[in-house]
């Protein structure tokens, strides 16, 4: 394989897993510590990329303009309506044992795609990429790359980087932390675990729509694009250890190369491999990579 | 010199997790006809110690011999299978199961029938014959039709150890049988132990330093993995490292 | 006379789908047609999940199999013997089963979850993105398969009753078998597994192949089940192994009750007919289109109102009249705080309690091993 196409394609993997990173952590954190099965996590990548769809021309006429104008707005709104869904539908799933709420999140999963069905269609849409992150850039004169992608990736890192931080040097990313590795202990030391659940949630919702309207530019937003990163996040998560964000990131990262380059090795298999690495990591490490708590 | 006597024997067991040395060259032989109890702080090794003797843990080094036959790589349903019964510290009865079918069900790894699948579970005499000796055995007969999980904490406990004979088993590994137990309830379990050791060889980890003293032959004091002291009761109360170590003030 | 009344139950209603082509006309035959095909594909996930507490997420794959083996192995010219096409379904769906169950059944909880989505995903490729089954368009079965014996034809699958009578016999085999197997003692076993593994192990029982056991059972019934849907239409697409119906046939095993095979069956005659019902212009005239929407508040509300599932509700309703509530004290075993004779202190953390008032046992999905 040529160096330069090599390079490309472990750009495009580092891309592919940062996205993945972002939603898989969210769904991590909402498992380890509040122990809900959230089946629906897809679907607010979804209604992320909707978001920017439909977001944009609102952020341009009301605020002036500007992509990452509209990606902020709908972040904020997402945390927003994670923090109302939590409050009025997942705070009643942790009494609930998990079957049921694989079953009422399953459900949620229909209710969201058709509630998208009847407020914005059935249509594939674009989202129109800003013009300061179009076009590719030179890379050591050697080849060039789309920037939008790196943009992605620049992204992707520095979320990863602030989540990082906020976990290990903030109170709250300790309670979090705590949280995770233990439920019962964070109740009996009197912090208040219905706000911090919220929060947390809110995050986790917050996260995942801002890799779908991240995405939007590159993927274009379609009905079933909740469906097919739901699969492959519960694989990163499970890899990674469910509550480890530091499993998650590196289960994000493993698949993100076995994907991409399975794709171009191997293409008449390449919705497999991502399995057979599940598969192969469990039978080694029943508990996945960074199992914690 | 093989002892006839002798049930289990361990030798020099070590357990490591890691850097951690949670057992450190602990030996001991369990004899028919005696209680065997191992005492020790929490940390001590005590429980680590037990899910090795099982075999639900393996030994990072050591050995043991179940009547003489070497059992250290048999996984723990094999060794039950031989005769080596456990208790576990938390209830792991069956709630929703009536109290004889408890004890039934763990007769059933006898005689496991598994191909006949035509034939009721109950229908087998040999499992339902053993089960209610298990109970007669436990003083649990009364109860034999009540749902499990609406027994008093004393009886789940009576029923722990039932399920354990309903196997017929040679050796008994009691873990803290008398773990939240009331005196009338404790003074049940110790007359059950005293009238169980006559046909098997017990080995309780207990904290209850009355009762241990009440019902051993010989007690095993553990410190940070190590045996610290092992003999009487008699000359254990009197050994002073044992008094500095662990008993203190309760002697 | 209590035991009987589930008996009776089953009776019923094997008998009213035997009497049905008789009285209904062909909509209420194809829907029974389609409610049996489902019962026996969620009886044998109940068999798992309800059996020995094994939650799959892959179980779409032994149906897909069963139906793309009835499909593929059908010569194109002409019919296949029953005698050898149903018992290579069978073993086909059982093989995948056995290679799969050995591998996943090393992981518990979630991740075993995972593990057995990771396979069915895997067999969906395979029928999806290569040549083996004709791509997602799926193919076609054009011949049922012929019983044949010395030449004569013991019966004609091709006629559509006849068919019907042989899925409603290979229902009631199936039934009946799950139902006996339950009380035998491999049955007994397993649910000892379900409520409590470790002690199981404790008592001399080698837990692993008694799940592989019921692993495979549970696929080569699957398998029969897709044997059959494949026959039904004709028509056999990769969608047949998508996650989304792996969820499916879980749901009705929930939705029916775990407790006992006939939820499973209750559970699959309900979602096919409210499905039927949501996608039903004459009810919802213009929603209809939009039945999904339905179909997940129907869903999110009967999990959240009825968790013993159908089967519960006589227990319930029996519950509220005679004033007494289920047993109490079925408590947490871990939990306990000794108490007065008769009571335990039953302490509830958020989705942590394995044993409930009203008995039932929950599903506790951690990674921990021993949940």
């Amino acid at each position: 394989m040529d160096p330069a196409v090599f390079l490309i394609h472990c750009l495009n993997a580092l891309q592919y897993g940062l996205l993945l990173f972002l939603v898989a952590s969210g769904l991590t954190l909402i498992f380890g510590i509040m122990g809900i099965i959230n089946l629906a996590h897809g679907s607010f990548y979804m209604i992320g990329a909707y978001m920017a769809f439909a977001l944009g021309p609102w952020v341009d006429r009301t605020l002036g303009g500007g992509f990452v104008a509209t990606l902020l707005a709908c972040v904020a709104a997402a945390a927003v309506l994670g923090y109302l869904l939590e409050a009025a539908f997942f705070s009643y799933l942790y009494r609930r044992d998990h079957l049921q709420q694989v079953l009422m999140t399953y459900g949620l999963i229909l209710v969201f795609e058709e509630l998208r069905s009847l407020l914005v269609g059935n249509d594939v849409h674009g989202v129109p990429m800003p013009a300061w992150l179009q076009g590719t850039v030179s890379l050591g004169g050697v080849m060039t790359y789309p920037v939008y992608r790196l943009f992605i990736s620049a992204v992707g890192l520095a979320v990863g980087l602030l989540l990082y931080l906020v976990l290990t040097r903030t109170r709250l990313g300790m309670r979090v932390r705590a949280g995770a590795s233990n439920r019962e202990m964070i109740g009996a030391l009197g912090i208040d675990i219905d706000r911090l659940y919220r929060l947390v949630f809110a995050a986790g919702v917050a996260l995942a729509a801002l890799a779908g309207a991240i995405a939007a530019p590159v993927s274009s937003v379609y009905p079933g694009m909740g469906s097919g990163v739901l699969i492959v996040c519960f694989v990163v998560v499970v890899i990674g250890g469910i509550g480890s964000i530091r499993g998650a990131f590196l289960a994000a990262m493993l698949v993100g190369v076995v994907e991409t380059f399975g794709q171009v090795l191997f293409p008449a298999a390449a919705g497999v491999l991502v399995y057979v690495l599940m598969a192969a990591i469990l039978l080694c490490k029943p508990e996945g990579l960074f199992k914690q708590g | 010199m093989p002892d006839a006597n002798v049930m289990l024997a361990a030798h020099g067991i070590v357990r490591r997790f890691g850097g951690l040395v949670a057992v450190n060259g602990v030996s001991l032989a369990l004899r028919r006809g005696q209680v065997h109890a191992v005492i020790g702080t929490n940390g001590a090794g005590k429980s680590t110690l037990i899910n090795i003797l099982s075999g639900e843990l393996s030994a990072s080094a050591g050995s043991v011999a179940l009547r003489n036959q070497d059992v250290t790589a048999w996984p723990q349903p094999r060794r039950a299978r031989a005769g080596l019964g456990r208790t576990y510290q938390r209830s792991t009865i069956f709630p929703e199961l009536s109290v004889h079918e408890n004890c039934r069900l763990a007769a059933q790894a006898g005689r496991q029938r598994f191909w006949q699948w035509w034939r009721g579970a109950e229908d087998c005499a040999h499992c339902r014959e053993r089960a209610e000796r298990a109970l007669e055995s436990a003083g649990l007969s009364a109860d034999a039709r009540r749902p499990a999980g609406l027994l008093p904490h004393g009886r789940k406990r009576q029923l722990e150890i039932a399920m354990c004979l309903a196997g017929q088993p040679d050796v008994l590994l009691l873990d803290e049988p008398l773990a939240g137990m009331g005196p009338e309830e404790t003074d049940r379990i110790l007359a059950l132990l005293q009238a169980l050791k006559h046909d098997h060889a017990i080995l309780l980890v207990e904290h209850d330093m009355d009762a241990v003293f009440r019902v051993a032959e010989t007690i095993t004091v553990m410190v940070n993995g190590s045996m610290l002291a092992s003999g009487a009761p008699a000359e254990i109360r009197a050994n002073r490292d044992v008094q500095t170590a662990y008993l203190g003030d309760e002697a | 006379m209590r035991k009987a009344v589930p008996l009776l139950c089953c009776a019923g209603f094997l008998l009213a789908l035997a009497i049905l082509p008789a009285v209904a006309g062909g909509y209420a035959t194809g829907l029974a047609l389609k409610i049996m095909i489902y019962a026996l594909f969620a009886l044998s996930l109940q068999l798992l999940v309800g059996g020995a507490g094994l939650v799959s997420l892959g179980h779409a794959a032994f149906f897909g199999i069963g139906a793309y083996a009835a499909a593929l192995l059908t010569p194109e010219g002409g019919a296949a013997s029953l005698w050898w096409l149903l018992p290579a379904t069978l073993s086909g769906a059982g093989l995948y089963a056995l290679a799969t169950g050995a591998l996943a059944l090393r992981t518990r909880g979630i991740y075993f979850i995972m593990v057995t989505l990771a396979f069915a995903q895997m067999a969906y490729y395979v029928f999806h993105d290569t040549a083996v089954g004709g791509g997602s368009d799926g193919i076609y079965l054009y011949f049922r398969p012929e019983p044949a014996l010395g030449g004569a034809l013991l019966f004609d699958l091709a006629d559509d009753t006849v068919f019907y009578f042989f899925a409603l016999a290979c229902l009631a085999l199936g039934w009946l078998f799950l139902g006996l197997l339950r009380r035998s003692p491999f049955g007994a076993a397993l649910a000892g597994i379900r409520i409590n593994e470790q002690r199981m192990r404790a008592a001399g029982y080698d837990t692993y192949p008694y799940k592989l056991a019921a692993y495979v059972l549970a696929g080569m019934l699957a398998g029969l089940a897709g044997f059959l849907y494949a026959l039904k239409d004709g028509f056999v697409t990769p969608e047949l192994l998508a996650w989304e119906q792996s969820g499916l046939v879980l749901l009705m095993v929930i939705l029916g009750g775990l407790r006992r095979p006939g939820g499973a069956v209750l559970g699959a005659a309900g979602l096919v007919l409210l499905q039927e019902l949501f996608q039903s212009e004459a009810v919802f005239g213009a929603y209809a289109q939009h039945w999904h929407l339905s179909l997940g508040l129907a869903i999110i509300a009967l999990v959240a109102l009825l968790p013993e599932g159908l089967v519960g509700l006589p227990a319930r309703w029996r519950a509220r009249h005679d004033g007494a509530g289920p047993a109490a004290g079925l408590g947490d075993e871990g939990a306990d705080a000794p108490g007065p004779h008769g009571t335990t202190a039953t302490t509830t953390r958020p989705a942590d309690a394995p044993a409930r008032a009203d008995g039932r046992v929950a599903y506790t999905l951690t990674g921990d091993p021993h949940a």
